[in-house]
């Protein structure tokens, strides 16, 4: 789940961390007002689920109350991205003598959550680690373990950060790390985290995300911040059509699971693919063989025919594609002669010869031999477990590079 | 009465397809809905022939030989 900016600084507030007096609101006229209040220069900002706020005027500064309403008013119309402001949040305009950035989020691959901080804030975190790696700290730690203060000291001091700001910025970091853990957060981060000219520090923006299993732990907390249940998970991004169809599917049958991502793929191999992690298994290793899926997609759980029938048929009738490769790492609650019948149901269905279109049948497993049975019936290419998943998806690209290149 | 679909086709006695309790037993133990018991018998549901999955309790529900599976991609049929 993610969170506006105005939420992601509640939420920093909460967690001991020091926050400017800003204000949210959804009315140009309260805009002055907390303006008025704040008493000095203020920064509109448009709160919005998406980035690329200043290039896009979401982002604007006022001299005095009458200007921040103006400024409010105007960025409460824009729309940036596709996405309407929910608010807008006004700040103060610090006097800032330093930016630094800090961070947490989970890394996938070491499985612990993973602390980032730089004495170069305000731009992206990604680029100062490319152009100044020395100039970031990084430092996994448990999730389990409780977290010491020390871990976020070791962190902020290996990006050369020393005497008094290292005192001072270490308990903003290990309340981040904290807050990160007992929040169920994805991502954690504060950039700019601001040293004013009165040597104090301060979040003058927030970023966070919730992991969306967390949420129902984490229901305090959503209602503190008045978020209702109709929001969801606040997914990032509109389902394409192929993504709504194969969720409806779904819905539609209790038996085995499927799931369907088109988002930034636009190749011309389909994928009917799972298995305990087969899907990115396989995805990886298309792309890595030369080849360009046109989605995503997991298959599992003992899916109906029908079920996968009709994930094959969305990937089929998707812009690009001639041909699926249906392979999925060695199954056993799932059985391959029903998804053999799904795929062969939806080529049949859609008027497409089976053997020329499925590209590739690698699924081993439960009720392989009937599977093969069926397969062999209908001239479809196919192979057990004695090939591996990456020789099965090097298969796949050759044939249909190969009909590409003839 | 027999109906095929893709993959499998369903083939039941003319007695116990006009036998309303053997209808409503073959409609309780398919796991898969392919029998509807009727007040007269029982329909077999087209839509539902190919998510057979071969559990053969059909055939062990009605008499011996009265209800079989013919797996059309292979030309085996069950019982065998």
């Amino acid at each position: 789940m993610r969170f506006f900016e105005y939420e992601a600084r509640e939420i920093v507030k909460r967690a001991g961390i020091p926050v400017t007096d800003y204000g949210f609101t959804t009315d140009a006229a309260e805009a002055k007002t907390i303006a008025e209040r704040i008493g000095g220069p203020t920064v509109i900002k448009s709160q919005v689920l998406t980035g690329g706020r200043m290039k896009a005027g979401g982002v604007k500064f006022a001299d005095t109350p009458d200007e921040a309403r103006q400024h409010a008013e105007d960025i409460l119309q824009l729309e940036i991205n596709g996405h309407w402001p929910r608010g807008v949040l006004v700040d103060p305009k610090a006097e800032v003598k330093q930016e630094y950035y800090a961070g947490v989020v989970w890394d996938g691959t070491a499985k612990k959550p993973l602390m980032l901080f730089s004495d170069m804030g305000g731009i992206d975190i990604e680029q100062v680690a490319e152009d100044h790696p020395d100039h970031v700290g990084r430092g996994h730690f448990s999730a389990l373990e409780p977290f010491h203060d020390f871990q976020a000291k070791q962190v902020i001091a290996a990006a050369g950060v020393t005497g008094k700001p290292l005192q001072r910025l270490t308990p903003v970091l290990a309340r981040l790390a904290r807050l990160f853990l007992e929040g169920d957060m994805l991502l954690a981060e504060i950039n700019p985290l601001a040293e004013l000219t009165d040597g104090s520090f301060v979040a003058l923006d927030a970023h966070m995300e919730m992991e969306d299993e967390g949420m129902p732990r984490q229901k305090a907390l959503i209602k503190a911040l008045g978020i209702g249940a109709e929001e969801g998970t606040r997914e990032g991004h509109t389902p394409t059509p192929f993504e709504e169809a194969v969720k409806a599917i779904d819905a539609a049958d209790h038996r085995g699971v499927i799931q369907g991502k088109d988002t930034g793929f636009h190749g011309n191999i389909g994928l009917v693919i799972g298995a305990g992690g087969g899907s990115l298994t396989l995805t990886d290793a298309v792309r890595q063989q030369g080849g360009k899926p046109a989605n995503y997609s997991e298959i599992g759980g003992n899916p109906s025919v029908a079920k996968a029938c009709g994930l094959a048929k969305e990937v089929l009738q998707k812009d690009g594609v001639e041909k699926i490769a249906v392979m999925m790492s060695i199954v056993s609650n799932t059985r391959v002669d029903i998804v053999a019948r799904g795929v062969i149901k939806a080529c049949l269905e859609l008027g497409k010869d089976p053997g020329e279109t499925i590209a590739i049948f690698r699924i081993p497993g439960a009720w392989e031999d009937e599977g093969f049975k069926i397969l062999d019936k209908y001239g479809i290419e196919y192979c057990d477990r004695s090939v591996s998943l990456w020789d099965a998806a090097g298969r796949a690209v050759a044939k249909i590079q190969g009909e590409v290149a003839a | 009465m027999k109906k095929d679909a893709i993959f499998i086709g369903v083939e039941v006695d003319d007695r116990v397809a006009s036998d309303a309790a053997m209808g409503a037993k073959l409609d309780e133990v398919c796991p898969v809905n392919i029998f509807k018991g009727t007040e007269s018998g029982v329909d077999i549901v087209e839509e539902n022939i190919d998510e057979c999955v071969l559990c053969g309790l059909c055939i062990d529900a009605a008499p011996a030989g009265t209800v079989k599976i013919h797996k059309l991609y292979s030309g085996e049929v069950l019982p065998a």
